[in-house]
């Protein structure tokens, strides 16, 4: 992707009753991508989304928008609008008159309008709700008027805050669905806003991984998953061994006493380690053809997968298996070289929230 | 079936204390016969008197122009305050909540004669403006209470929404947040007015010598003797807050109906 940059936050901080909330924050966001920011509750995604939308004022940096500096216009004056995650909708207005809110204060004309409220009622799949009120709908469909009502603007930037939050399951994969079928439709710039991790590896093209109001990595979801760069990403990004480990030389590393070759160069040698060892990525074989041994001490049937404890080198793996080992065997496990992702360990507290933004 | 018709007649004795001594006063302001306990035929005829007492029409006058303007300046002061009040953070808010609380808890002739201790301390002249301003003074704490718990149900991020498609923060509030918390706004605001209309106390110590409003002056109507045009007026004050109700009752009816449909 070479698209431009169309928004660009520049050492932004913010603290809310002397808690910081983000410190010295960059980020860029290119024209057309989806980009998801993504971490626990508190990390400061949404307070990130919210500078960006003009909810809140940095107390430090600046909010680039196309070329031009926003970070002290207000909400109204922005090219951008918002998906709440409540929906947000108004209550007292038919969902035509929610839609047309937007146009009315720019002064469209009523054809135009009209137009477009026909086009986004459609977009959004619920042509013949115009008259209702938003009372009558249900949690799903007022989410997408609430989308409906935001990109009859014709924004440049969409922004999505947990918008799915208060969505049951299966409405919720169906919207994920849909999402990216708007924004393909739309060919506008997504920023949405999750602690689900699932949704997030779903639907975006780049994920910010958050926590503590730092950047962890920014990355395509296959890179956030496959190779974390620091074990708060390892462990936030699905299920995951993470350990202690030495890196003996370049593609080798000694883990719980045992040598694992690995594909990973540049460490030194001799030098701590953590890895990180997705539950997928390891193979129960036979005692003799693991690289280590160990017994299996619980089993838990997900539907796709058995879930398995496996007790080796006194460290307790997780470990997913469509094979079934009974709980007490004697298992191997293997793992294949490029599947064994190698992290620096963190030197101090403020590399553990290590900011690093190659995108 | 015996509980059934047992309830019923409970209902009916419950409605029957409730409503008999105002049923007493509108048989009796119909009634020819002074006496209170003769009928002696039915007559327009207090009515027509009423309307034709010069004192009292000034009273109803001055009223319902103290009810009305205390009541439209209470519910603009109380409404902005609690907007005000919802913003806070919650310790503050809390304290806020209470100080508003007391007059409403105060005793209505511990409120008077401060108020008109006050207006004497500063030298301000009573009469119709100093009972104006006790009303709004009193009326405040109604509105507060009862646009306060409309503005925390309302979704804060719907304001937000209205910035975010474009409008100035001013057109948000009256487009948006407005519209939700009308109801909050106008029973706070029949509750002022009702509260002004039916203040007697705080008014006694307030009005200046030239200035009546209906209760001061059934007040000293009565001591000189209850004349029948009292009966009359009493009615027609319950059968215009009667009507009153009906109307805002319909009113909500109505919109709860569009809401469902």
């Amino acid at each position: 992707m070479v698209n431009n940059k169309l928004i660009d936050l520049i050492n932004i901080s913010k603290s809310y009753n002397g808690n910081v909330i983000i410190d010295d924050l960059n980020l860029y966001v290119r024209e057309n991508e989806f980009l998801t920011f993504l971490g626990p509750s508190g990390c400061g995604k949404t307070t990130t989304l919210r500078m960006i939308g003009g909810f809140e004022t940095p107390d430090q940096g600046k909010i680039i928008f196309d070329g031009k500096d926003i970070t002290k216009l207000p909400p109204n004056e922005r090219q951008l609008n918002t998906v709440f995650q409540k929906y947000a909708l108004f209550t007292h207005m038919t969902i035509a008159e929610n839609i047309a809110f937007g146009l009315k204060i720019k002064k469209k004309s009523k054809a135009y309008i009209d137009d477009k409220i026909k086009y986004a009622l459609k977009l959004v799949n619920l042509e013949d709700y115009g008259n209702r009120m938003p009372d009558s709908l249900s949690g799903g469909q007022q989410q997408r008027i609430a989308i409906a009502r935001a990109i009859v603007n014709e924004p440049k930037v969409l922004l999505l805050d947990e918008p799915l939050g208060a969505l049951d399951l299966k409405l919720r994969q169906d919207m994920q669905y849909e999402l990216i079928r708007l924004k393909n439709e739309l060919g506008i710039t997504f920023i949405y806003v999750t602690h689900d991790q699932e949704e997030a590896l779903t639907m975006s093209d780049t994920i910010m991984v958050m926590n503590k109001g730092y950047i962890q990595q920014i990355g395509t979801p296959e890179k956030i998953y496959n190779e974390p760069e620091n074990a708060f990403v390892a462990d936030f990004i699905g299920e995951s061994n993470i350990i202690g480990a030495t890196m003996v030389r370049d593609r080798l590393v000694n883990i719980l006493g045992a040598n694992f070759p690995c594909v990973d160069e540049g460490f030194g040698e001799n030098k701590p380690v953590d890895v990180v060892i997705r539950p997928e990525d390891i193979d129960l074989v036979a005692p003799e053809d693991g690289i280590i041994t160990g017994r299996v001490t619980s089993l838990i049937f997900k539907g796709v997968h058995y879930e398995m404890d496996v007790m080796a080198n006194g460290y307790e793996w997780l470990v997913h298996s469509t094979d079934l080992s009974p709980v007490g065997s004697e298992v191997g496990l293997k793992v294949d070289p490029f599947d064994i992702q190698i992290m620096k360990k963190p030197e101090s507290d403020d590399e553990e929230a290590v900011v690093n933004n190659e995108q | 079936m015996v509980k059934k018709i047992a309830g019923k007649l409970y209902v009916s004795l419950i409605i029957l204390f409730l409503y008999a001594p105002i049923l007493v006063l509108i048989v009796l302001s119909f009634n020819k016969s002074k006496s209170r306990n003769k009928w002696g035929g039915f007559t327009l005829e207090w009515y027509q008197s009423l309307f034709k007492n010069d004192d009292i029409m000034t009273a109803l006058y001055t009223t319902l122009i103290i009810a009305f303007l205390s009541a439209i300046i209470a519910t603009i002061i109380g409404t902005a305050a609690s907007i005000g009040m919802n913003s806070m953070k919650k310790v503050p808010r809390t304290i806020m909540m209470g100080v508003t609380n007391i007059p409403m808890l105060n005793a209505d002739i511990v409120t008077g004669i401060s108020l008109m201790l006050l207006f004497v301390a500063v030298n301000y002249t009573l009469g119709f403006s100093s009972v104006l301003l006790a009303h709004i003074t009193f009326n405040i704490p109604y509105v507060i209470l009862s646009v306060m718990p409309r503005l925390k149900q309302t979704n804060k991020n719907t304001y937000e929404a209205a910035l975010d498609l474009g409008a100035s923060p001013m057109k948000a509030f009256f487009k948006v947040v407005f519209p939700d918390i009308m109801p909050g706004v106008i029973s706070g605001f029949m509750l002022a007015f009702t509260m002004s209309l039916d203040d007697f106390i705080i008014t006694h110590f307030t009005r200046g010598a030239g200035v009546n409003t209906l209760s001061t002056k059934i007040y000293a109507e009565t001591r000189k003797g209850i004349k029948p045009e009292m009966y009359a007026l009493s009615t027609l004050l319950f059968v215009s807050v009667l009507l009153l109700l009906v109307i805002i009752n319909r009113r909500n009816d109505s919109i709860s109906k569009k809401r469902s449909m």
